[in-house]
């Protein structure tokens, strides 16, 4: 009997723990799926080609200027940080020494880097580039801004992608009589690409999804820049701008359709990129 | 022959440095960082007092003469924070318990892109949702952004919540079975506490992401520049102070809002450092 | 009596027939050990036993195993057989918390709370397994902090703080040092008195010490079993002989 008992307290707990477990899991993916289907439900049908025209009116509230300036914000910081931040990560792991005081210094800012809120970053980029520089609300000091905070980012996925080349790689190749810089950039490089490439497409989400760090930098000017020292909005500074003033909800959704669209469509190259890779990390 | 390996001698010297020149870029961005937030900052918090700034219980710049207390906004900060890693840090960990434990291969391989999405997903998107979705419910309030932060920690708690827990050796788990423990007996009791220095970590980045939050927190808060009050009243945030009153904020009101970014920046990196410290101690 | 029967019992690893059609009754209160090359399948056996197995993906069971009379697989609690059918593993495996801890996390999964009942379970289970001594002035430090030798002791006490009828024993010393092994050895001479005992050895000399059955396994068959004495001394195979006097594996 007592046996008994204990043995059905036992499945009881055991139920419980199950039914805990389940339910977080639940609420997590639900909360995604409701995300995503609730924004797409509600916004596809406001979808309309006036949305798209050329240049942004307060009828049309076009997001074509705000999708031309992410378009050109984005590859912009990639082509200031990725090589510096690639280059950082050949120096930490093909070129110092273990226990170099530099590798140390190196190592503790960029994890200082990664975890400054955008809007610090924000604040420092109006005061350094926007004041100092005097470059004034433009795309060159959004984009400025945005290459400095994706530099931990992109170093600490190449330096991942780096460590885990095989010594022998670099082995076979001195064998071979190669210099190390020809190592560096024929053999190891190469084999570390889709680990750096990783980096660069999440890099590639954080700028598109970036806000704080944009709005006392480039500016949110609603219009297609025709140069680098002209202020512009992004996507996602467009969506704030929009969503905030209130009087366009059914362009607010839709307008969330295309940022959401465009972060699907980042995850999904990310997802290929890592399964290439190879296993679940 | 020489000279073409004097030549490239030359070349391996000169990528050497450029290399060295690249990594040295951290180190002068933290640098430039620091030292333009403080110069503008600093001088500010002399100005008001260290304590009143840090202390005063009423912000209202444009007064004759103008308050510059920032404690309303620490607290709101705190507050926000606080539930976030209320609601979001259980949910995530049992999520994570899931994925690691729980979630079969094939099932494993749609939903784990589900929750990087979940990571990927813009602030301005979230907080939209919030606008539309929560607040109708329970208003621009502090437990609106509790809630919204909570879900938006979710994918930073669950991911390193699971490395954790896959990190803990098989033989715990095998070893509880063997005693004819449950399956949730051993995860729960066994599992989870030999992963509690990673979940821990967990914790602390969720901190730092909710504190850092800008944008989403503004569009649910309320972002009333006073104390606390209940869950169902408003709140303003550090990280909101500094987004809505920098766009017209000038002199000295201007340099109060620079310096409300350094508390937020020491706070930030204090909580970072002691992660990466942790995680340090947990690779030991 | 019996303690196990196990009855044309095959077992499938994906494609990989690991357990051909194996039928062999075990006895109680004796010490039975299994014997044979690495990869011969008496790891993959002794785990059908407490259905470890089910932790496989892709492992396939036919045939029939019965401890005392009632079938493993069909409706019987896993948990349940687990608590009847304890297990010491390879390796250590204490879990990274205090001693007293280790030791009533198998009765506390059983449903046993009293501070006292507790108390006495993890005495009398440390005193079984010989290390009472050695670690009653630090029963709230961590298992972590024991040696090797302790640690597996404290493992086997661990075991029998469920009240176990059958200990299986998956090369409990193979991480062990002479010294440590000699321990545990002489423990599991005592405790066959009161256990069923099953345990798995590459080392023949150590099968020849302390069983009083032995079972040969090569390549998943059942080549040979029956007292160890006899199996030593005058094997009836001639893939045993061969193994016990060293000439493979």
């Amino acid at each position: 009997m007592n046996v008994n008992k204990k043995n059905h307290q036992r499945k009881l707990s055991e139920l419980f723990m199950a039914f805990l477990t389940y339910g977080a899991a639940a609420a997590t993916f639900g909360v995604l799926f409701f995300l995503v289907a609730f924004i797409f439900v509600k916004g596809i049908p406001h979808i309309k080609p006036s949305l798209f025209s050329l240049s942004y009116n307060s009828e049309n509230v076009s997001l074509t200027p705000a999708l031309a300036a992410t378009v050109i914000a984005t590859p912009m910081a990639l082509l200031i940080t990725a090589p510096l931040g690639v280059f950082a990560a050949i120096y930490l792991t093909e070129y110092a020494k273990r226990g170099n005081r530099w590798v140390i210094l190196v190592r503790v800012t960029t994890e200082a880097l990664s975890g400054i809120p955008s809007i610090v970053y924000g604040l420092f980029g109006s005061l350094f580039f926007v004041l100092f520089l005097g470059w004034g609300y433009s795309m060159l000091a959004g984009v400025f801004t945005l290459s400095i905070m994706i530099l931990p980012l992109i170093i600490r996925s190449s330096e991942e992608a780096l460590k885990a080349v095989p010594d022998a790689y670099r082995e076979g190749a001195f064998g071979l009589g190669a210099g190390k810089l020809r190592t560096v950039f024929k053999i190891v490089l190469p084999s570390a690409m889709p680990g750096i490439l990783a980096g660069v497409i999440l890099s590639i989400g954080r700028i598109v999804g970036e806000t704080a760090a944009l709005i006392y930098t480039a500016g949110t000017v609603a219009q297609i820049p025709a140069n680098p020292m002209q202020s512009a909005r992004t996507l996602s500074v467009h969506m704030y701008a929009l969503s905030t003033e209130g009087f366009h909800t059914d362009e607010s959704y839709a307008t969330a359709v295309v940022l959401l669209f465009v972060v699907i469509l980042i995850n999904a190259a990310s997802v290929r990129i890592s399964r290439r890779i190879g296993g679940r990390a | 022959m020489e000279r073409l390996g004097s030549l490239r001698d030359l070349k391996e010297k000169l990528m050497s440095a450029v290399f060295f020149a690249s990594a040295l870029i951290s180190i002068f961005a933290v640098g430039l960082i620091c030292f333009f937030l403080l110069s503008n900052g600093l001088p500010a918090i002399m100005k008001v007092g260290v304590f009143r700034f840090l202390l005063g219980r009423e912000w209202s710049p444009s007064d004759v003469p103008p308050a510059f207390g920032i404690f309303p906004m620490i607290l709101g900060s705190l507050c926000v924070t606080a539930g976030a890693i209320l609601t979001g840090v259980p949910v995530g960990v049992l999520s994570a318990v899931y994925l690691a434990k729980v979630c079969p291969e094939k099932l494993y391989r749609v939903v784990k892109p589900g929750v990087e999405l979940l990571a990927g997903i813009p602030s301005v998107v979230y907080g939209f949702f919030g606008m539309v979705v929560i607040v109708p419910v329970t208003g621009n309030s502090i437990l609106s952004a509790c809630v919204l932060l909570g879900v938006m920690i979710l994918p930073t708690v669950v991911g390193i919540a699971e490395s954790a827990i896959r990190a803990v050796p098989e033989s715990y788990y095998e070893g509880a079975l063997a005693l004819g423990a449950g399956h949730y007996r051993s995860v729960f009791f066994v599992v989870l506490p030999a992963a509690k220095s990673g979940i821990f970590a967990a914790v602390i980045l969720g901190i730092g992401r909710a504190v850092g939050e800008t944008m989403a927190v503004i569009m649910v808060a309320g972002n009333q520049a006073r104390m606390p009050a209940s869950l169902l009243k408003g709140a303003r945030t550090l990280t909101a102070n500094i987004v809505i009153e920098m766009g017209y904020a000038a002199d000295l009101h201007r340099e109060v809002l620079i310096a409300t970014g350094v508390v937020l920046f020491l706070f930030v990196l204090a909580t970072n450092l002691s992660f990466s410290a942790l995680q340090r101690r947990g690779k030991r | 009596m019996n303690c196990f029967g196990i009855r044309g019992l095959n077992l499938y690893y994906a494609g990989f027939h690991a357990l051909k059609d194996i039928s062999m009754d075990i006895e109680a209160k004796k010490v039975t050990a299994f014997i044979g090359p690495s990869g011969c399948g008496k790891s993959t056996l002794i785990k059908t036993l407490n259905r470890m197995n089910d932790l496989v993906e892709d492992c396939r069971i036919t045939g029939e195993v019965r401890l005392f009379g009632e079938s493993v697989f069909g409706g019987m609690d896993v948990n349940h057989l687990r608590k009847r059918v304890g297990m010491v593993f390879q390796k250590p495996n204490p879990f990274p918390m205090s001693v007293y801890d280790n030791i009533a996390f198998g009765p506390r999964s059983h449903g046993i709370r009293s501070k006292y009942e507790l108390d006495e379970i993890v005495e009398t289970s440390l005193r079984n397994a010989a290390i009472w001594d050695e670690v009653k002035d630090r029963l709230r430090k961590s298992a972590l902090g024991l040696s090797g030798g302790q640690q597996q002791r404290m493992c086997i006490a661990r075991a029998l703080a469920v009240a176990p009828e059958v200990l299986l024993m998956d090369e409990p010393t193979s991480a062990l040092d002479p010294v440590s092994t000699g321990k545990i050895e002489e423990l599991l001479l005592t405790l066959r008195e009161d256990y069923s005992i099953v345990i798995v050895t590459h080392n023949m000399q150590q099968a020849a010490r302390i069983s009083d059955s032995t079972a040969f396994l090569l390549l998943g068959d059942l080549v040979e079993y029956g007292g160890t004495e006899a199996l030593f001394a005058m094997p009836k195979d001639k893939r045993t002989e061969d193994y016990i006097t060293g000439r493979f594996g």
